[in-house]
């Protein structure tokens, strides 16, 4: 079957079967910065943005995406432009091993993105969907707190 | 004053960690490449009377079945460490015996993942099933024998009885304990069950091979012991070291899971006998149940003491549940005894007894805390008991009775790994401030005061509230055993490589090693270039376990760098028509120690020495072996709620105070206590392994199993108390694994502060505790 769809803003054609899940065709396709924690969609580290929403591409049939735009960690910023968010978690050592980092950063994007001032209890709410045995989140949440901030004082807004 | 050690740097590797750039081992892919799937035992003991895969080998796509027909019995233990190991060979790759759901029976390599796990479907297997051994306390001596007449045995000599289904066995004797606790006017008796606990690093278990051009294998894999995968891959596949390179790429955690050898044989013998690439990614189900996991444990305690305090004569028992094969059975139980035993070291009296049984369960292995997480919820629960039973606060019992600078434990010669210990003095501690300082963060005294179980506060309340602690120490690698080694050049630009052994599995050791170095040779961290885990390309280390990478791996840096910082001086006092004595190093450049003003650069000291004159390559290579294993130290303080309806137990605010002598990097510091701490709740209160009637797993997903999530966890305060451990570079110990010992005895002992009962078995579930709360 084809499938057409846009990824971090470039569209791509792809010949697959249909059972296939969007992970699985994401990382055939050297997309490897999304990661398989568990492909059960318990852990949230094969997290992308499904037109701007978190979603587990675990759990996503590929063929679903059709016209659709998907967003990974890549397409937020990359090494040689990254997004203040990301350095926020380099910033406040929220990158130990580093599995569960793209799918964190995507989660937090995306409640930055609705809700640029978010409690600490909405963030916690916010990152359960993702699991690190790394940090304890605590300094997840701390990188979460800091883009916020920065978010503030330099009045900008979540892109 | 440090420049660049003691500082909150940035993890070097930090940026491409969150933006996804950096290549985790199935990450890998190569053209040509073999997919690989096992089949495991579903039975808990059988054997193989036959195995007919001739169906699945006819299939399209199949290339290459690898079982006990086509393998050859080696034994050997993937248990991962030095040689000769200490835990018994009693392990096959793919044997006839199957001694737990999840033990290997076959594998099968094909052109497609599909087509692998296809083929483990047409593969017939007739089984003699036998019955298991499912309850650690029936094993020694039971009738069944688990290693029967399959010639395990122990590499070193130990008292190992498989007959008796024996793993393991360590006896401790200091002073007299049966007359001292015969005499003691009060006594306690107290035990504790610890269950199984998996270390769920979120990177599942995978292992890449394939040929290089002139036909040597390379194995990528998920390792945190890279030199002992190229020696063990070599015994079991019969393979020449020298044919095999093992690379680590970046790690997805790794908490002692990893430290197994697993996986890297399959695909190494797929590899060198279809000479194609091939990949084995493991599932979170058959990480759960086919790898390996915190040993089940029983402790039990004996106090003999006087209404004082004073105590005695204190026993620790330990009965530890090896699962089928012994891998770290022998080392995990001496720690149970080596890593709480010297805590309270004027104890006059001590014993420590362990024995490590097979059963048909899952297998234990390393897993961080190391049997120290094992005994300490019995260890800090008996001396809760006494302090309350003598009316003493148990912060200052601990300040008054705990190891002091410049003081020893017998225990420390008496309880080594496989062998008898090293003595040692210690040098570093801030416990007694650790003790201070977490009894002020964590108020204390006032909430001490304020809980308790007849309170007004707690009595006849819904809702009781809690307070308890307990204080720890680990141990900063294995003394006159574990070796590190690191090298350096320097580059055209005043650059340098540095090349280390030590295996960073995500806690920021490429980093802190950079800080070490930086720090001798004055130069930014952004000077290194690091490389770690590259068997062909680094100098030996053993490996990321017991605490080390630090403590050890950093000392070698510092002494490879104090190498690399003297042949700079020299070629920069040549340059500069100075001795050596007259220049120093002075932020990235040589300058005379008289006038700051004549300087030559690093990058003008390198392009000389690479191209004017006296040409030579500035370069070295440093060893390290440690003759102590200093103990970092911790205090935990943990205020709890406990719904006396339901059961469950809520952490209103957890307190670590940590002495890791000096953190070389603060932030990463931090985070090994967060996490430690976190996985250290978790397991007390949520993890366990619940087994069918047959000795089957059955929470094998990430969800049933139970892992902390951010919503779970309470707040947090961790705090750093330096002291300066002379043998550790720039006075460094090690943090990793002694905060996850905190949270079982911390919430205990807030237990019954809160509710005036004991707890005896983990996890803290709510069944438990109102079992537990409706005993009279």
């Amino acid at each position: 079957m084809k499938l057409s769809f846009k990824i971090n803003n470039k569209s791509k054609y792809l010949e697959l079967f249909p059972n296939e899940t969007l992970l699985n065709v994401l990382r055939q396709n050297d997309f490897t910065e999304v990661k398989c924690g568990c492909n059960e969609g318990e852990c949230g580290s094969c997290t992308v943005l499904l037109d701007g929403k978190p979603v587990n591409s675990c759990q996503v049939l590929a063929m679903s995406v059709q016209e659709k735009e998907i967003t990974t960690v890549k397409g937020i910023g990359t090494l040689y432009t990254p997004h203040l968010l990301q350095k926020s978690f380099v910033e406040a050592g929220a990158d130990q091993c580093g599995f569960c980092s793209p799918g964190m950063v995507l989660a937090s994007y995306s409640l930055l993105k609705e809700n640029p001032k978010p409690t600490r209890e909405e963030i916690l709410t916010a990152l359960d969907g993702n699991l690190c045995r790394c940090t304890g989140y605590v300094k997840i949440v701390d990188a979460v707190e800091i883009t916020a901030q920065k978010l503030l004082t330099n009045n900008l807004e979540m892109e | 004053m440090f420049k660049y050690v003691n500082q909150p740097i940035e993890k070097i590797d930090g940026l491409a960690l969150v933006t996804g750039e950096e290549k985790y081992t199935d990450d890998f892919s190569f053209n040509n490449m073999l997919y690989v799937s096992v089949l495991h035992s579903g039975f808990a003991y059988a054997k193989i009377i036959d195995l007919d895969d001739s169906e699945a080998r006819k299939m399209h796509g199949v290339v290459e079945i690898l079982s006990y027909k086509n393998v050859n019995q080696i034994l050997y233990t993937s248990a991962g460490q030095g040689f000769p190991e200490p835990s018994p060979y009693d392990t096959l790759l793919f044997g006839k015996t199957m001694r737990f759901v999840g033990d290997n029976v076959c594998a099968v390599a094909a052109e497609s993942k599909e087509i692998a796990d296809e083929a483990l479907k047409k593969i017939k297997v007739t089984y003699k099933k036998l019955k298991p051994i499912l309850n650690l306390k029936k094993s020694e001596g039971s009738p069944i024998i688990i290693h029967k007449d399959d010639g395990a045995f122990p590499m070193i000599p130990v008292f190992y009885d498989a007959k008796k289904n024996i793993a393991s066995k360590v006896e401790a004797n200091v002073g007299d304990f049966d007359s001292a606790f015969k005499k003691s006017s009060r006594k306690i008796e107290f035990d504790f069950y610890c269950s199984y606990g998996a270390h769920c690093a979120i990177e599942p278990h995978a292992s890449v091979s394939y040929l290089d051009v002139r036909g040597r294998l390379v194995i990528i894999s998920t390792t945190q012991v890279p030199f002992h995968v190229r020696r063990i891959v070599s015994h079991v596949a019969e393979i020449p070291i020298s044919k095999i390179r093992v690379i680590k790429p970046r790690l997805g955690g790794g908490f002692g899971g990893k430290q197994e050898i697993l996986l890297e044989p399959i695909v190494a013998l797929m590899t060198w006998r279809t000479k194609r690439p091939a990949k084995l990614v493991y599932s979170r189900r058959e990480v759960f149940k086919s790898t390996r996991c915190r040993h089940e444990y029983k402790t039990k305690l004996e106090v003999g003491y006087e209404a004082d305090g004073t105590i005695n004569a204190l026993h620790l028992d330990a009965l530890e549940n090896a699962g089928g094969y012994g891998s770290h059975a022998l080392t995990v139980l001496a720690n149970a005894g080596s890593k709480t035993l010297p805590l309270l070291n004027k104890i006059e009296n001590l014993r420590f007894t362990g024995m490590g049984v097979y059963t048909n369960l899952p297998v234990g292995g390393a897993y961080r805390g190391y049997g120290a997480t094992e005994s300490y919820p019995a260890y800090a629960q008996a001396i809760d008991m006494v302090c309350e039973d003598c009316g003493l606060d148990i912060v200052e019992y601990y300040k008054k009775w705990c190891i002091k600078s410049g003081e020893t434990s017998a225990i420390f010669q008496a309880l080594g790994e496989g062998k008898e210990g090293v003595a040692m003095t210690i040098g570093s501690t801030s416990l007694v401030e650790c003790l201070d300082e977490g009894a002020k963060l964590s108020d204390w005294y006032t909430k001490r005061k304020l809980y308790g179980p007849n309170s007004y506060f707690n009595k006849g309340k819904r809702l009781k509230r809690g307070i308890g602690m307990a204080a720890m120490m680990q141990g900063s690698a294995i003394p006159e055993i574990d070796m590190a080694s690191a090298y350096i050049k320097m580059n055209d630009d005043g650059s340098f490589n540095l090349n280390v052994g030590a295996t960073d599995l995500g806690t920021g050791s490429d980093t802190v090693l950079a800080q070490i170095a930086s720090e001798v040779l004055d130069t930014p961290v952004e000077s290194f270039i690091v490389y770690s885990s590259d068997t062909d390309f680094t100098p030996f280390d053993t490996g990321a376990y017991a605490s080390s990478t630090t403590y050890l791996s950093g000392q070698a840096v510092r002494k490879c760098a104090v190498e690399i910082k003297k042949q700079i001086l020299k070629v920069g006092a040549e340059m500069l028509s100075l001795s050596i004595d007259e220049v120093e190093l002075n932020g990235s450049r040589v300058t005379a120690k008289e006038n700051i003003k004549e300087e030559v650069s690093f990058a003008e000291i390198c392009q000389y020495s690479l191209y004017q004159k006296n040409q030579f390559q500035i370069q070295a290579t440093a060893s390290h072996i440690s003759p102590k294993s200093p103990p970092p130290f911790a205090a935990h303080f943990v205020e709890i709620e406990v719904d006396t309806f339901t059961g469950i137990i809520k952490v209103l605010n957890y307190t670590a105070t940590v002495d890791c002598g000096t953190p070389i990097n603060p932030i990463t510091a931090e985070g090994q206590v967060e996490g430690a701490v976190v996985n250290g709740l978790s397991y007390a209160l949520f993890e366990n392994y619940y087994f069918s009637p047959h000795g089957k797993m059955l929470n094998d997903t990430f969800g049933k199993y139970g892992v902390y999530t951010a919503f779970d966890i309470p707040p947090i305060k961790v705090k750093l108390v330096k002291s300066y451990e002379e043998t550790g570079p720039y006075g460094a110990k090690s943090i990793s694994e002694i905060n996850i010992n905190g949270a079982l005895p911390g919430i205990a002992n807030a237990f019954y502060n809160a509710t005036g009962k004991r707890l005896h078995s983990s996890p803290f579930a709510p069944e438990y505790v109102m079992k537990i709360l409706s005993e009279k």
